[in-house]
């Protein structure tokens, strides 16, 4: 219980200071501010796909319906947040570079991440069998995370960047972002990942108890 | 069938020659792709006109139809068992391992074979000039093998779902993403300058691409095939 007290006012803080405390750029001004709700997006849907693929390594190993459950409970909250990530980057891009939408290569991973997502529920909702449709959508949530490094590393260097991630995550990490900055960013990041946590074993006991039922009146 | 006591390249050629066999027969597959691949050529040639194409353009076109071919019949290989009946037998007969490396090579032939219509076909088509035709072959090959390597195991998991036929372009087109990008940047330098350091890059992301999806085939392909 203690917990949800601190991610409450916590989550409550990091809202407030990322909109009393200065503007994180100046250049860009106002709207830089989205970069403190932007990236923990982003980052918990690859977080959530990661978890997907490790949840569906172990349903492969153990055969336990609990863990495909988990994997799916994962990715259905990895597609949610990958939807926003998707929709406050294109918000961010048309107020810096003047379009919702120009197939930059973050712009273009993140919306091959939502195709995988929306790939993995399709599978999921064509194969009518328990066990079967567990282990096919495991199948493909490994073999799609293999594209991740890909998109990472493999991408950015056949398509140019204007993304400006390179320099908040770069090398150059300690001169854009000063001390007020970087604290309410990574509150925000430590924050939205426990909300995410705590989702995630929200969905996975909705999960199990949705089953329960489907067994109960199936008998 | 051999018996189990073959080495793995023997048992995986048996596969791949009881496949070939049943293709020679009905030529389903090889039929739908050419004709799939020589359609779609034929509309982009015709509304978008003869010459005066960028480089660019063409290799996105090229690849493109090469895409929507592949789509149209690879999965045959794997949707045929189920439609006769055959798994089951398959299963008896054959280790996953063999099974899914007879199933990669059917598919490597069947697609290189289409594209030694196809790629003649687009080049009198749209006019383009290649000034140097064994490095676009090199990119073509390696651009065959990624899209194999990719979509026979996607194939294996559309064959035991529901509607197959829009399920499989749906479940390739993610993880292919990567390897088309790869190509159209590949292909757009061949015609354009054709040198070989040019596309070092795309040539090396290429190959490791092919190699980390039929690892990973290889791997995951028996929790597809066995029950």
């Amino acid at each position: 219980m203690w917990w949800k007290i601190i991610l409450l006012s916590g989550l409550a803080a990091v809202i407030v200071f990322s909109f009393i405390t200065p503007a994180p750029q100046n250049i860009i001004g106002e709207a830089s501010r989205i970069f403190y709700y932007h990236i923990p997006m982003a980052w918990i849907a690859v977080l959530a796909f990661a978890l997907a693929m490790i949840y569906s390594i172990r349903y492969l190993r153990s055969k336990k319906i609990i863990e495909d459950i988990r994997a799916r409970s994962a990715a259905s909250l990895g597609l949610l947040f990958s939807f926003l990530a998707t929709v406050s980057g294109s918000i961010f891009a048309r107020v810096t570079w003047g379009s919702f939408w120009n197939w930059d290569p973050r712009e273009t991973s993140i919306f091959i991440l939502l195709l995988i997502y929306g790939a993995y529920f399709a599978l999921r909702t064509a194969v009518a069998v328990e066990e079967k449709r567990a282990s096919l959508a495991a199948v493909y949530a490994i073999f799609a995370f293999l594209t991740v490094p890909f998109l990472v590393f493999v991408v950015p260097r056949v398509v140019p960047s204007l993304h400006p991630a390179d320099s908040v995550i770069g090398a150059d990490f300690k001169f854009t972002m000063g001390t007020t900055v970087r604290l309410i960013f990574f509150a925000s990041l430590a924050f939205f990942t426990v909300l995410y946590l705590w989702l995630f074993n929200l969905t996975c006991r909705v999960g199990v108890l949705y089953r329960k039922i489907i067994e109960e009146e199936s008998l | 069938m051999p018996n189990k006591s073959a080495g793995l390249t023997g048992r995986a050629l048996a596969v791949y020659s009881k496949d070939m066999k049943v293709e020679l027969r009905s030529k389903y597959a090889f039929n739908a792709i050419l004709m799939f691949g020589i359609t779609t050529l034929a509309v982009v040639s015709f509304t978008l006109g003869q010459s005066g194409l960028s480089a660019s353009l063409l290799a996105a076109l090229f690849w493109i139809i090469m895409f929507f071919a592949a789509m149209a019949g690879l999965a045959q290989v794997f949707v045929r068992e189920e439609e006769t009946g055959t798994v089951l037998a398959l299963r008896l007969a054959a280790d996953p391992t063999a099974v899914y490396l007879g199933k990669l090579f059917f598919n490597l032939s069947l697609m290189i074979l289409i594209a030694f219509v196809i790629t003649p076909v687009f080049f009198i088509f749209t006019d383009a000039p290649v000034d140097n035709i064994l490095l676009f072959v090199l990119v073509l090959i390696l651009g065959i093998v990624g899209l194999c390597a990719a979509t026979t195991i996607v194939a294996a998991i559309i064959s035991k779902a529901g509607i197959k036929g829009a399920l499989f372009a749906v479940l390739s087109f993610p993880i292919l993403f990567v390897l088309l990008l790869l190509l159209v940047s590949a292909s757009t330098r061949v015609l354009e300058e054709a040198t070989l350091g040019g596309i070092a890059l795309e040539l090396q992301g290429l190959v490791a691409y092919s190699g980390v999806m039929i690892t990973a085939s290889l791997m995951l392909f028996k929790y597809v095939w066995q029950e």
